[in-house]
């Protein structure tokens, strides 16, 4: 086993901004705002630096598919412990279809052809909420995944991963090469310091293209519309339990 | 003072000798943007989630997780070289994150007290053994730094301090006595820079001059008086030490004996700059969160934010935080050159600038929140408390403005004593050069310093602000010709003129700094650059009168001056120690 672990990292919106949807409703944004690592990727990061810190793994290899900026991403990756960075280039039209099918078969190329044991990413991107790049990564290598993870342990050569489901936890066994997607309780990040910064700038980040990859971009979806949620409209009080029902009833709910 | 002095206010600096310093603004190379970005993120982060200011300030403490975080992330040693395992940031670097290190007032004075002054002895002055033994330790935070200067009877007149340092008889160590006030990281400091008298021979005669030293609490002999009670940065560790027969050994003299008040003034004018960014930081935010309270508070049924003297408020906000960053990234920018060049008086008139107008802003913040400012469940009446120190420490404002305007009327003395030796030996041409351009400046004729124009270096959009700057210029340069004129060495002693005069010269530093920058962000175009040109003009506009109106005051017998009543009311009121009108009420029979 190559003990090589692949981390994507999305660059998103900063959680904290306030989204504002452009004049004509093309999409968000995102112009002079507030960009950071998508927050489920950190946690993707801080499992992979954790698994080579206990040794069970060799080297940590962080990927974003983007502009120039996501280099950003790539040091934060960088400064939290990951050994080496690719960014894979894509600009214009195309990073403005970019989306779960196109970035898996780039995953997807990478895992193979870096040799990788496992690829970690976030559960979703908190922009798209897509939750689905991981599932389809495991699909396109026909590996195993292990998603919503809140704990992964080696065991052997298999992997246990304990997943966050509706109707609680499921623990599964899955052999590597496997695709893992993080969730929240997976672990708490730590934060790049600045002498980690520091160092990283000395770590090397790799610039690939889709197409050395031998990867097809193009989008088989279209955005029609993008539109800020309808205002919250103010409640009604009502007096007894059959005003209630009436109100219910002419509002055609019941 | 340095020899060869080229900036701002070196007479006639006022002739653009300058002009190459402070245009263009300084700019930092793409790497190190992204640099900075890169370390700003993780800080910010820190400050936004893990920092509980209000805990801080009630309980008067900064909790060690806290403090641990802040050493983690590598804040102790911004400054170190990397060799002695510090960040090896630049001034301009250091003033970046100083924007966010403000967030909180008590976490930014530790960290200023640490490295800043603390340990900035050591980084300055200090001997190769000094730094290999000191700065890694003090770089990670494993050891606190303090600054020893300020005693019971020495505060701004710090070369009258008493604390005694005496050489042992087998010449090998120093025993250090006395006692120190006001000492930031007081009692959790490890390492501090104490400054002290010792007899020193110069040629012969034995005379008592201050030296400075690195003592270890280590060394024994040295306790911390109970923590101060402050009104503000109640978080920071503020107390007295004293020193009772501690030994220091002589290796720990940082430069050479007897020179420790050049020591300290390097010191204390190295940090000052960086009030500019950290002031320019706090108001910053602090318009965020009252913007966001005016935009939804209601009355009259129009929101806040639809009043004029609301609006006054958020104007005169930005300003100020234009005008501070401008000048505290031009002054850093010129520290960063190489050569070490001497930014102290920049600096000063940086810290004078960004003090008191970051005190009026807080409290106009304060005041749009009403009633709600003034409870503690805000944080605005904190960010008023933690305010009213920057006045008051790293040199008074009434100390600095005498510095500033006697150090920029030491270089027009020089140029005018050469003019009236000039006059003297009858040099008519020269009398006639000196009363032409008087003649010239009063009859309101255009001045021309080459800062617009075709070659010039501010951008059309803001040429007719840089006219007004111009004619200040020359204002002043003749102003000030005429005061030393009329009073010769007394100026000294003249208060009430120095101060008009260092107002003036601020206010002429703050407008080249908005001139260069705003001129910057046009020629590059910056997002939002038509903005900043409405700042800058607003800004230069109001300076410009305030300036004619301050030098108006300064001409001789000019009725617009007060000076002589004011002195004689403070006169009466301080010789009975009181108020001493009859009351009105009062009757006499």
């Amino acid at each position: 086993m190559s003990g090589r672990v692949l981390v994507g990292v999305k660059r998103v919106i900063d959680y904290a901004v306030k989204i504002r949807v452009k004049p004509d409703n093309s999409s968000v944004v995102t112009d002079g705002v507030k960009h950071s690592m998508n927050p489920f990727c950190e946690i993707a990061v801080e499992e992979a630096v954790k698994l080579k810190e206990k040794k069970l793994i060799k080297e940590v290899v962080a990927v974003s598919c983007g502009p120039q900026q996501a280099q950003e991403t790539i040091r934060t990756a960088l400064a939290m412990g990951a050994d080496r960075g690719i960014h894979v280039e894509v600009t214009g039209k195309d990073y403005e279809t970019l989306g779960p099918l196109q970035v898996s078969k780039i995953m997807a190329a990478l895992a193979k052809k870096e040799d990788a044991q496992l690829v970690i990413l976030g559960k979703q991107a908190i922009d798209d909420d897509c939750n689905q790049t991981g599932q389809m990564t495991a699909a396109l290598l026909d590996w195993p995944q292990g998603t919503f993870a809140s704990e992964v342990s080696f065991d052997g050569d298999k992997i246990k991963v304990v997943r966050e489901i509706d109707g609680g936890l499921e623990t599964i066994k899955i052999k590597t090469p496997a695709v893992v997607t993080a969730d929240l309780r997976l672990n708490t990040p730590r934060y790049a310091t600045l002498p980690n910064i520091m160092k990283a700038k000395k770590k090397k980040i790799a610039n690939v293209k889709p197409a050395d990859l031998g990867v097809d971009l193009t989008s088989r979806l279209e955005v029609v519309r993008v539109d800020e949620p309808p205002q919250r409209q103010a409640g009604v009080k009502v007096e007894t339990v059959d005003d209630l029902v009436g109100k219910l009833k002419e509002a055609g709910t019941v | 003072m340095t020899e060869n002095r080229n900036t701002f206010t070196t007479f006639p600096f006022l002739m653009f000798v300058l002009q190459a310093e402070v245009f263009p603004y300084p700019e930092i190379g793409n790497e190190e943007v992204e640099e900075i970005n890169q370390l700003v993120a993780p800080v910010e982060r820190f400050f936004t989630e893990e920092v509980d200011s209000a805990k801080i300030d009630r309980e008067a403490k900064i909790p060690p997780e806290t403090l641990n975080g802040l050493k983690e992330l590598g804040l102790f040693g911004i400054m170190v070289p990397e060799e002695y395992g510090g960040l090896g940031l630049s001034n301009t670097m250091y003033a970046r994150l100083a924007e966010i290190i403000s967030l909180d007032g008590s976490i930014a004075v530790t960290l200023a007290a640490h490295q800043a002054i603390g340990l900035k002895g050591i980084l300055i002055a200090g001997n190769e053994a000094q730094k290999q033994k000191y700065l890694p330790k003090l770089a990670s935070g494993e050891h606190i730094a303090a600054f020893c200067l300020t005693e019971p009877g020495s505060g701004s007149d710090a070369a009258s301090i008493q604390t005694r340092a005496t050489l042992s008889e087998d010449g090998k160590q120093y025993l250090l006595s006395g006692s120190k006030i006001w000492i930031s990281n007081g009692a959790i400091a490890d390492v501090m820079t104490v400054f002290a008298r010792t007899e020193v021979d110069v040629d012969g005669v034995k005379k008592d001059k201050i030296s400075a030293f690195i003592v270890e609490r280590a060394y024994g002999g040295i306790t911390s008086g109970k923590a101060e009670d402050k009104l503000g940065i109640r978080g920071s560790n503020t107390c007295e030490v004293s020193f009772d027969n501690v030994p220091v050994p002589v290796e720990n003299v940082i430069g050479e004996v007897g020179s420790g008040f050049k020591v300290a003034m390097n010191i204390l004018n190295s940090g000052r700059f960086s009030m500019g960014s950290s002031s320019a930081g706090m108001i910053k935010k602090l318009i965020e969160l009252t913007a966001e309270y005016a935009a939804t508070r209601k009355q009259f049924n129009k929101s806040l934010s639809e009043f004029g003297m609301i609006q006054e408020k958020f104007a005169m906000m930005a300003l100020n935080a234009f005008v501070m960053e401008s000048m505290a990234y031009l002054t850093a920018g010129m520290m960063d050159r190489p050569g070490l060049p001497d930014c102290s008086l920049e600096a000063a008139m940086v810290k004078v600038f960004s003090s008191e107008g970051g005190w009026i802003c807080v409290s106009e913040a304060l005041q749009v929140l009403g009633g709600l400012g003034y409870t503690k469940d805000y944080p605005y009446e904190r960010y008023v408390r933690d305010c009213r120190i920057l006045p008051i420490f790293e040199g008074t404002n009434e100390i600095l403005r005498m510095y500033i305007a006697l150090t920029g009327m030491q270089y027009a003395g020089k140029a005018l004593t050469g003019k009236i030796k000039e006059m003297k030996k009858g040099n008519i041409g020269m009398v006639f050069g000196v009363v032409g351009k008087k003649l010239k400046s009063s009859l309101g004729g255009s001045v021309d310093y080459g800062l617009t124009g075709k070659d010039g270096v501010v951008h059309p959009s803001l040429a007719e602000s840089a006219k007004k700057f111009e004619q200040n210029v020359s204002h002043v340069g003749s102003t000030v010709e005429s005061l030393l004129y009329r009073y010769g060495k007394t100026i000294v002693d003249e208060q009430l003129i120095l101060k008009r005069v260092a107002d003036v010269m601020i206010n002429l530093y703050a407008m080249t700094a908005v001139l260069s920058r705003a001129s910057r962000s046009i020629s590059i175009g910056l997002r939002n650059h038509d903005h900043e040109v409405l700042l800058a003009n607003t800004f230069c506009s109001d300076a410009f009168f305030k300036n004619n109106y301050l030098m108006t005051q300064l001409q001789k017998h000019s009725p617009e001056n007060n000076d002589a009543n004011i002195k004689k009311i403070a006169r009466e009121v301080l010789e009975n120690r009181a108020y001493i009108c009859s009351h009105p009420l009062e009757r006499t029979f």
